[in-house]
C-alpha cells in the first residue's frame, strides 16, 4: 500500500524548467531505494504558483517544495521519504511550521488563502493521464447524473439560473447561449465546441485547465451536447500547446475506453464523441465564427453575425461555442447545485474568475478568485505585491482587447460590469502588472503593434484602421507628436469600434483609449515637454553623466558598444549624444551612480 | 462501462489514493525512522502498519508517517500515534507482530495497548 504521495508538477511553466527530469530523478531514486511499492510519484497539472517552480507535494504531510532541481531529489528522497525529516531548506518559507509533520496548510498561504478554486480544482492535485484519479474526485457523476436524471431542459434551466457567464471574455450568459441551440432537437445536426484558442499575451488559464484536468472539458461538453442535442463536439486548441494537446489525447482516448465518449453512454441512449482540432496561432482564430471557419478547413476569418452560431454554426449547423473555463465550471454547477454557485461572485457576476499574473508582480501564476474580489487584493495579498519596491502603477486586464486600470482604481471589485464601466474587460483573464517604470504610450503601442500583426484583414476598419493608429502613436513616441494627434486617435479609435466586423478589431483601440483616459498627462508629456516620464521611449531620452559624482574610473567609456563616451582617468567623462544608441550598458556599469537619463 | 454503479466502483476503490492528498486524517502514526530507528528495524514496523492500515480498511482517517530520530534511541523502534483531541502515545520496542496488533486493537477498537508503550518499558 501506498504511505505518501510526491505530486510534481507538470504544467508547462514547471516543464519548462526540467520538472519532467525531476520526475524521472525520483522514479530512479525511489526504486534504488525500493520504496516504489510504499511512495507514489504523480505528475499533476499546474499549482498556480508558477514563479517557484518547478514545484514539488508531498503527501500526507503536505510539504510544499519550491524551486526543486534535480540535485535536490536524492536529498528529499533520503531524508523525507525515508527518514521523515523535510528538506527545510527547499520548503516554500510561507508554508514552514513548527511542527514538522503537517506542514502549515497551502490553503493557509497568502497565495491560497484568498483564492477559491473551482475550475482549477483538480490542477495540481490529481494526475490529468488517468481518468480514475478524475472519477475519485466525482468526476464523470456530473454526466452520469444529467443523463439519468435530468431533461435537458432541466439542464439548459440550471445553466441559466447558475448565472454563469462566458469565461473567454464576452461575458455573455453561458445557459441563454444553450437555450438559443436548443430548439429541434433531434431532427438537426448540431455541435459542441470548445474555444481552446487562448491569444491574449500573457494569458495561460485554458491551457493549464487543459493540462490540469482534461476530463472536466470533456464531461462538460458531453453535458452541452446531451443540453442542446448534439452527437459531436470540437476542440479548437493552438498547436502551440503541446503539453495541453497530448494530455487531451489521452483524456479523450481513456473516456472511449471507458465508453463515456462513444456510443448509448451509461445505458441512456446517448452518444457523443469528440475530436481535436489544431489552431495555428492567429489572434483572430479566437474569435468564434473564424474559429469555426477555421475548424471547416477554410481560412481562419471571422464573417458578420447574426447569423449567431447558435443558429448556424459549424458546417452551417447549430453550434455552442464555450470557452474552455466556462466548461470547467459546468459539472461543478451539476453537481453542488445553482445555489452553491451562486453564493460566489457578485449580483451580476457569479462564481470565479482565474486570472494569469504576470509583468511586475512577485507571484508570477495562475489564481482563482471569486468574483468581486479586488484587484488590491489579487496585486498585493495573492500577488505577494511588485517587486524590488517599485509601486504599482497600473494593470491591464483582457489583454490587447482591455483597457489598464489605474492605480487609483485598484480597489475596484473586478467583475464583468464593473470592468467595463472603466473602459476595460474581462476578457479571458490575462492580468499583467505595471509598475513605475512602464510607459503607458509604449504600452499602447505595444499591443496595438500585436493587433496590426494579428488583424485578418477582411474588413478594412481594422486592417487599415489599426495601422494608422500604431503610425500616430509611432510618431508621439519619436518625439514628433502634436496635440491634435491626441483628438485623431480618439476619433479613429471609436471608428475602428463601432465599424469593424468582429471582436477583435471593435476592441482594438481599446489599449489606447483607456490609456488615453486615464494617463493623458503622458502623452502630453511625449508631444510637448518631448520627455518620456518613465523613461522608456528612447527617442526622447537622453543618457548623461553627472560630472561631479563621475570619478573617471573609465569603466563606462569601455563598456560602451558604440565609443560614444570620452574622457581621461579620473576626469568626468562625457557622452556623445549623436553616437549614444541609448542602450543604458554605461548606466548598468557605473558604480557611482553617476549616469542618469532625461 | 455502462452504468453508474461501475462509475462508483471506480470512484470508491479511487478513494483512498486521492484522500491521502487532502490531509484530513484525524489520526497520525508516526514511526521513527532515523540510523538508529532504521537499524533497530523500523522498516518492517513501518511496512507492518502501512499494510495494517490498509487492510483495516482504515485509509481515510489514518496516516502513516516517518520522522527523525525521537531522541530515546536505546528504545528503537519507537512509534508515536497522535489522535485529535487525546494525548500523545508512544510505543517502544517494536515489531512487525507488534505493529499489527496495535493496528488490531488500538487504531480499530480504540485501547492503547499499554504493555508495548513507554510507561510500561520504563
Amino acid at each position: 500500500m501506498v504511505r505518501s504521495h510526491v505530486l510534481i508538477c507538470g504544467g508547462t511553466g514547471c516543464t519548462s524548467s526540467g520538472s519532467v527530469k525531476i520526475l524521472d530523478a525520483m522514479n530512479a531514486e525511489i526504486a534504488a531505494k525500493g520504496l516504489q511499492d510504499e511512495i507514489k510519484v504523480v505528475g499533476t497539472g499546474c499549482f498556480g504558483l508558477c514563479a517557484l517552480g518547478p514545484i514539488m507535494i508531498v503527501y500526507p504531510e503536505g510539504t510544499f517544495y519550491s524551486c526543486v532541481k534535480v540535485e535536490d531529489v536524492p536529498e528529499i528522497v533520503e531524508e523525507h521519504l525515508l527518514k521523515g525529516r523535510p528538506v527545510e531548506r527547499l520548503v516554500y518559507h510561507e508554508t514552514k511550521s513548527e511542527d514538522p509533520h503537517h506542514a502549515t496548510s497551502l490553503s493557509e498561504t497568502a497565495f491560497y488563502k484568498k483564492q477559491k478554486r473551482v475550475a482549477l480544482r483538480n490542477c495540481g492535485v490529481i494526475n490529468p493521464e488517468n481518468i480514475d484519479e478524475y472519477i475519485a474526485m466525482d468526476g464523470y457523476a456530473a454526466l452520469g447524473k444529467v443523463l439519468t436524471e435530468m431533461t435537458p431542459d432541466d439542464v439548459i434551466q440550471t445553466i441559466l439560473d447558475s448565472g454563469l457567464r462566458g469565461r473567454g471574455g464576452g461575458g455573455f450568459p453561458t445557459g441563454l447561449k444553450w437555450k438559443f441551440a436548443s430548439g429541434n432537437r433531434g431532427n438537426v445536426t448540431k455541435y459542441v465546441a470548445c474555444n481552446a484558442d487562448e491569444g491574449d499575451p500573457g494569458a495561460f488559464m485554458d491551457r493549464s485547465i487543459l493540462e490540469g484536468d482534461p476530463h472536466a472539458v470533456i464531461e462538460a461538453m458531453a453535458i452541452a451536447a446531451y443540453a442542446i442535442g448534439a452527437n459531436e463536439g470540437y476542440v479548437y486548441v493552438r498547436a502551440e500547446y503541446p503539453i495541453a494537446i497530448h494530455r487531451l489525447e489521452v483524456a479523450i482516448k481513456q473516456a472511449r475506453e471507458y465508453g463515456l465518449l462513444g456510443k448509448n453512454i451509461f445505458g441512456t441512449g446517448f452518444d457523443f464523441d469528440m475530436f481535436i482540432r489544431f489552431g495555428a496561432g492567429a489572434f483572430v482564430c479566437g474569435e468564434e465564427t473564424a474559429l469555426m471557419t477555421s475548424i471547416e478547413g477554410n481560412r481562419g476569418e471571422p464573417r458578420p453575425r447574426p447569423p449567431f452560431p447558435a443558429v448556424k454554426g459549424l458546417f452551417g449547423q447549430p453550434t455552442v461555442l464555450n470557452n474552455v473555463e466556462t466548461y470547467a465550471n459546468i459539472p461543478q454547477i451539476i453537481l453542488n447545485g445553482v445555489d452553491w454557485f451562486k453564493s460566489m461572485g457578485t449580483e451580476k457576476s457569479k462564481g470565479t474568475k482565474v486570472f494569469a499574473l504576470g509583468g511586475k508582480i512577485t507571484n508570477t501564476g495562475l489564481v482563482e478568485v471569486p468574483m468581486g474580489t479586488t484587484l488590491r487584493e489579487v496585486i498585493e495579498e495573492i500577488g505577494g505585491g511588485i517587486p524590488n519596491g517599485k509601486t504599482f502603477k497600473a494593470a491591464q486586464t483582457g489583454g490587447p482587447s482591455g483597457g489598464c486600470i489605474p492605480a487609483s482604481l485598484i480597489d475596484t471589485p473586478i467583475d464583468y460590469d464593473n470592468l467595463i464601466a472603466i473602459g476595460s474587460m474581462m476578457g479571458s483573464g490575462g492580468l499583467i502588472v505595471m509598475d513605475e517604470d512602464t510607459c503607458m504610450v509604449d504600452l499602447a503601442r505595444f499591443f496595438l503593434d500585436f493587433t496590426v500583426d494579428e488583424s485578418c484583414g477582411k474588413c478594412t476598419p481594422c486592417r487599415v484602421g489599426t495601422r494608422r493608429l500604431l503610425e500616430i502613436l509611432d510618431k508621439i513616441i519619436a518625439g514628433n507628436g502634436e496635440m491634435e494627434d491626441l483628438d485623431r486617435l480618439e476619433e479613429l479609435s471609436n471608428y475602428i469600434k463601432s465599424a469593424s466586423l468582429c471582436g477583435l478589431g471593435q476592441t482594438a483601440p481599446n489599449p489606447v483609449l483607456s490609456t488615453l483616459r486615464y494617463f493623458r498627462d503622458e502623452y502630453v508629456a511625449h508631444i510637448v515637454d518631448k520627455k518620456c516620464p518613465a523613461g522608456v521611449c528612447k527617442s526622447l531620452l537622453q543618457y548623461k553623466i553627472d560630472p561631479d559624482k563621475c570619478k573617471g574610473c573609465t569603466l563606462c567609456a569601455r563598456k560602451c558598444p558604440v565609443g560614444a563616451i570620452s574622457g581621461t582617468v579620473k576626469n568626468p567623462h562625457t557622452i556623445d549624444t549623436a553616437k549614444c544608441i541609448k542602450c543604458g550598458a554605461c548606466m548598468d556599469s557605473c558604480k557611482f551612480k553617476a549616469i542618469y537619463k532625461e | 462501462m455502462k452504468t453508474l454503479a461501475e462509475l462508483a466502483a471506480i470512484k470508491a476503490r479511487m478513494q483512498n489514493n486521492v484522500t491521502l492528498r487532502e490531509g484530513a486524517a484525524q489520526t497520525r502514526v508516526v514511526v521513527g525512522m532515523a540510523t538508529c530507528g532504521i537499524a533497530a528495524g523500523a522498516r518492517p514496523v513501518l511496512a507492518a502498519f502501512v499494510d495494517g492500515v490498509n487492510k483495516a480498511g482504515l485509509t481515510d482517517k489514518v496516516t502513516v508517517t516517518q520522522t527523525g530520530c525521537i531522541g530515546i534511541c536505546q528504545y528503537e523502534p519507537v512509534v508515536e500515534i497522535y489522535e485529535e483531541g487525546k494525548e500523545k502515545v508512544t510505543y517502544v520496542k517494536l515489531d512487525a507482530d507488534k505493529a499489527a496488533e496495535i493496528v488490531e486493537k488500538h487504531l480499530k477498537g480504540g485501547n492503547i495497548v499499554t504493555e508495548y508503550t513507554i510507561g510500561a518499558i520504563k
